[in-house]
């Protein structure tokens, strides 16, 4: 075996040259009593969408919250390709931390009163973002903002509207808009279309799609929603009580699952 | 039988200007840090002061801690000498300290203000303070103090620029008129107390030592001598002060300074110097008086 070969993932043979957009190395969280994570490993390739998937109180939203940086674990390693961002980015300081997500992370949450501001109108929300990076001039903020919504389908007419007054729908492309403004190396996604219903879930995923496709921009999904992961992973990663039981192809996840869990989650689904 | 009068000295003020000798070495190490970080907000104690919370006291416990005898005191409420507020404190002052009292800012060592910089330039001897009802510029947009704390600590003031942003997009304009945050140093945003937009570019490279303090909510900033204070502004939207640059005083004549607007009966306005003093000083001027007028920030309506 080559020296090449011994670092590359056999389960996603169409990133064969890529390094990892994101490593995470034995990863433990506890709160408490509680064993929130254990010892969980991740990698995520350039433009490639991960899927977490398990049961409430897997630790699939644990894991979101500590690739996004906003919390610390137990022990664990975590690196992300990004110029001038080496080492364990858990040792970062508060500050480093903002700066690197402002910048280089974007979030969707499942709930968009964690995401946005309500009261402030859409644009200005996305603007928010653009302002953190430091961007300066109103004409610009206006355009990037509009560019961001256009990109999430957003209607460029409600564009000044504030999310309080908008659907659910329209808020999670609100909130999605916000997330690309800065074109991040990485796109955390949790639950993002929970609460929805079915038709507005298919509109968020087709956008999600499209964003993926046209921008190779690299997710992480986490959902409980089998259907969801399904549509949108290349790779699965299933989760129970804070342990990955499971990783592989999506396909091999939903097509011949090995661990009785998954087993179990597949055709509780199917 | 020996009174207890005979055995003791005769009494003396040990202390002057109100406040005890412990009080004033608190704020005196308040306002050097605030001198040291220009911009950043010192806690402190914040004294009882014979004057209700909200009243002026944090502009009051400065002014008591610096002054002495040989001071001279000039006290304006919003621009004016004479209003009630100002007067009781500069009274106040003169009774506790054996300060001089004076309306005039040429010839005043500490100037306390409410909400107004005088339009005379002011000069490296003299003392500047501002009475700050709200020293938090980002309470508007993070109601958590112990959050706007860490955000001052990260130089985080991306969403005083929202608020900015979301003026623009709701009204086309700025809006903010009083309190404009501001840009000390490069480093800390104040919101410089409820100045008008049009004497924020006074404070900036100000010749004179600005203190601003807020005694309800326990915290004291400062803006040293030459010293940057920049609002912050879009790069492509220029920061614009009220437009009173062509407005004249219906008393004094004179024109170019910030006003007060003056609703008549017709439904008209008239206008009058919001710098009480220069107006008198302008009309005792006009009458052929000797009176020394002193150079201003401002000259027909334009920055210096």
């Amino acid at each position: 075996m080559s020296a090449t070969s011994e670092i590359l993932p056999l389960d996603a043979p169409r990133l064969l040259t890529a390094t990892p957009v994101l490593q995470m190395e034995s990863v433990s969280r506890r709160f408490g009593d509680v064993v929130a994570l254990e010892d969980v490993s991740a990698t995520v390739y350039p433009g490639e969408v991960l899927g977490i998937m398990g049961e409430s109180g897997s630790g699939k939203s644990t894991l979101l919250r500590l690739m996004n940086l906003e919390d610390s674990p137990d022990k664990g390693d975590y690196r992300l390709d990004i110029p001038g961002a080496a080492g364990n980015l858990f040792d970062l300081d508060r500050y480093g931390r903002r700066m690197l997500r402002a910048r280089h992370i974007g979030i969707v949450y499942q709930n968009p009163h964690l995401g946005l501001l309500m009261r402030n109108s859409s644009s200005g929300n996305v603007a928010e973002r653009l302002l953190i990076a430091g961007e300066r001039r109103f004409s610009e903020l206006r355009a990037r903002a509009g560019d961001a919504l256009a990109a999430s389908e957003f209607p460029l007419e409600r564009m000044d509207a504030p999310p309080i007054e908008l659907s659910g729908g329209m808020q999670q492309r609100v909130q999605l808009a916000k997330a690309i403004a800065l074109e991040p190396v990485l796109l955390l996604l949790d639950e993002p279309t929970t609460g929805l219903d079915v038709s507005v879930q298919a509109l968020v995923l087709d956008t999600l799609k499209r964003l993926q496709r046209d921008r190779a921009i690299t997710m992480v999904l986490v959902s409980h929603d089998l259907g969801v992961i399904r549509t949108m992973a290349d790779r699965v990663m299933v989760m129970r009580r804070g342990r990955v039981v499971e990783e592989g192809l999506a396909d091999q996840i939903f097509q011949d699952p090995q661990h009785e869990y998954t087993q179990a989650l597949v055709h509780a689904k199917l | 039988m020996t009174a207890l009068s005979e055995l003791t000295r005769p009494w003396a003020a040990m202390s002057y200007g109100f406040l005890d000798a412990s009080a004033k070495r608190e704020m005196r190490r308040k306002m050097l840090k605030a001198i040291a970080v220009p911009g950043c907000q010192m806690v402190y104690a914040s004294r009882e002061v014979p004057m209700a919370r909200g009243w002026g006291t944090g502009g009051l416990q400065v002014t008591l801690t610096l002054v002495n005898p040989a001071s001279v005191v000039k006290v304006i409420d919003q621009g004016a000498d004479d209003s009630v507020n100002a007067v009781s404190i500069r009274k106040f002052l003169a009774r506790v300290s054996g300060a001089r009292e004076t309306w005039d800012t040429l010839e005043a060592t500490i100037l306390q203000s409410r909400h107004r910089i005088p339009e005379e330039l002011m000069r490296e001897d003299q003392i500047l303070v501002l009475q700050v009802p709200n020293p938090e510029p980002l309470r508007p947009v993070e109601p958590n103090m112990s959050v706007a704390r860490e955000m001052h600590a990260d130089a985080d003031y991306g969403r005083l620029w929202l608020i900015l942003y979301e003026q623009m997009v709701r009204s086309g304009r700025i809006m903010q008129g009083a309190a404009y945050p501001s840009l000390v140093n490069g480093r800390h945003v104040i919101t410089p107390s409820p100045i008008p937009r049009w004497d924020v570019p006074k404070l900036h490279m100000a010749h004179h030592l600005t203190f601003l303090s807020a005694g309800r909510e326990k915290r004291i900033f400062a803006v040293p001598p030459f010293t940057s204070v920049e609002p912050l502004v879009f790069s492509d939207v220029p920061y614009k002060v009220e437009e009173h640059g062509d407005l004249t005083c219906h008393r004094s004549g004179v024109k170019g300074y910030f006003m007060n607007e003056i609703p008549q009966d017709d439904g008209s306005s008239a206008f009058e110097l919001s710098d009480s003093n220069l107006g008198i000083k302008a009309i005792q001027a006009r009458d052929g008086e000797p009176v020394k007028i002193g150079e201003t920030w401002y000259n027909s309506g334009a920055m210096q």
